[in-house]
């Protein structure tokens, strides 16, 4: 079993490594690796899409590696291996990213990313924090979690979801925000489960060990 | 909802605690690691580091307490001191860093933020400001520790941070710094009035009421204190749900 967390050089997977390590070796899911090598996420029984920054320039940089991109895409709508998006890596999974410029995204789940813009001056931007998570749809990622647990985040864009049956969980903040989607063997985190504690770890070891 | 966060800081020298962190059961009092480990065990929501003795010589000692810390704890960790240029930033978010936090550098050229902004991303970009009352409803940015004016006004200086794409503005009040008189109520609110991205309040928290007042008077997304919890006086936990009894939404886990 091998598990790619796939390196596009947007920001530091250090601690995405350890926490993804840690739980595979509780989980006893096999091994993890960063990676830049195409033949290496071909091979990838299960993927991590992460990402930090903007999505046009993360859009570009999965594409300006044209091995990766393939590689991913033949992973994933191909062979069906389990995905995991996380914040930026997970706004890519939609069809539109409309920061700075519209971009398209990898359209595997309908939907655009756009700034998230409170009403109420108070409500700062970035959201930046815990905030409680609301379930809406039954997830094997879910497995021992609860709506009112809590996760850590950082993103001044969010993603609208086109399906509603595509929004598994949410969290508040000037309206809705969307925390989790997903369909068949693909699943996107807004939050960073590597920064949110218990929370995040269970639902890392959940991914690692999901059978979709 | 959004949870307001308790972030205890480290003030460390030559990779060790600055006067210890006193809890029971820490195997070293002077090691960022374990204090580290202890505080994301007692619920704190973010660490931070503060390299006071930044040097290029012990730069290599920071790298290792970030490194063996991103291994252990798995809440975010910002670090700050001695950052000058972009190649710091790219450095300490390479060991594990979270978000970096710019100082001095950023008041000599506040394009260095910009820069780092847009190479990392603003989420992972604080500006640290230390300002001090320098009359009533005016508030200066003082570098070097609070020892040199530099005649910028702390609001506006404030500001500026963040259309540099600063993503956080961490608010040192110079004078409260270490008193434990509480946070400077007026320049938080001030500044956290100006901007639309969070600020964190630091410098003078004494009391639970004090963390308290910092975010229903001052306005702060987060509350940032060393003395209080590295000597015990109160656990994150207890100041946890003392705020939440304040009605200030918290993670009580």
């Amino acid at each position: 079993m091998l598990t790619a967390i796939i390196d596009y050089e947007s920001g530091n997977l250090h601690s995405a490594h350890k926490a993804f390590q840690r739980m595979a070796r509780e989980a006893n899911a096999g091994e993890v690796i960063v990676t830049t090598d195409p033949d290496t996420i071909a091979r990838a029984d299960r993927i991590v899409l992460p990402g930090d920054g903007a999505f046009p320039a993360c859009m570009a940089a999965l594409k300006g590696k044209s091995g990766i991109y393939d590689a991913m895409i033949e992973a994933v709508e191909v062979k069906a291996r389990p995905f995991l998006g996380i914040c930026v890596g997970m706004q890519l999974m939609a069809t539109w990213g409309r920061e700075y410029e519209d971009t398209r995204g990898l359209d595997w789940v309908g939907g655009e990313v756009t700034r998230i813009t409170p009403a109420d001056p108070k409500l700062k931007v970035p959201h930046m924090g815990w905030n409680d998570l609301v379930i809406d749809a039954h997830h094997a990622v879910f497995d021992g979690i609860a709506t009112g647990d809590h996760t850590y985040f950082v993103h001044s864009y969010h993603m609208a979801v086109t399906d509603p049956a595509q929004r598994l969980a949410h969290v508040e903040y000037a309206s809705d925000v969307t925390a989790v989607i997903g369909r068949d063997n693909m699943v996107g985190m807004q939050f960073h489960p590597e920064k949110s504690q218990t929370t995040g770890l269970r639902m890392i070891s959940n991914f690692l060990t999901w059978q979709p | 909802m959004l949870k307001t966060r308790i972030i205890p800081c480290l003030d460390v020298a030559d990779g060790r605690v600055v006067k210890g962190v006193n809890f029971v059961g820490l195997r070293d009092a002077g090691d960022p690691v374990d204090a580290a480990i202890a505080y994301d065990a007692a619920g704190a929501d973010e660490l931070c580091f503060l390299d006071i003795h930044a040097t290029h010589e012990n730069r290599g000692t920071m790298f290792d307490m970030v490194r063996r810390t991103a291994e252990h704890c798995y809440i975010p960790l910002t670090v700050g001191g001695g950052v000058r240029e972009v190649a710091d930033v790219r450095a300490l978010l390479l060991a594990g860093a979270d978000k970096v936090s710019f100082n001095s550098a950023a008041v000599a050229n506040p394009d260095v933020v910009a820069q780092a902004a847009d190479q990392f991303g603003s989420q992972c970009i604080v500006a640290a400001i230390d300002a001090k009352t320098v009359s009533p409803g005016k508030w200066e940015i003082f570098t070097h520790g609070g020892r040199k004016p530099t005649g910028i006004d702390a609001v506006e200086f404030a500001v500026l941070m963040m259309k540099k794409g600063a993503g956080e503005i961490l608010l040192t009040s110079m004078d409260r710094d270490g008193t434990k008189q509480g946070f400077n109520l007026p320049l938080t609110r001030a500044i956290s009035d100006a901007v639309s991205i969070p600020v964190i309040a630091s410098g003078g928290v004494g009391t639970l009421d004090h963390l308290v007042d910092g975010v229903t008077k001052g306005g702060a997304s987060a509350v940032l204190a060393a003395s209080i919890f590295h000597f015990g006086e109160y656990t994150v936990h207890e100041a946890k749900q003392y705020m939440a009894a304040a009605g200030i939404p918290m993670r009580l886990t």
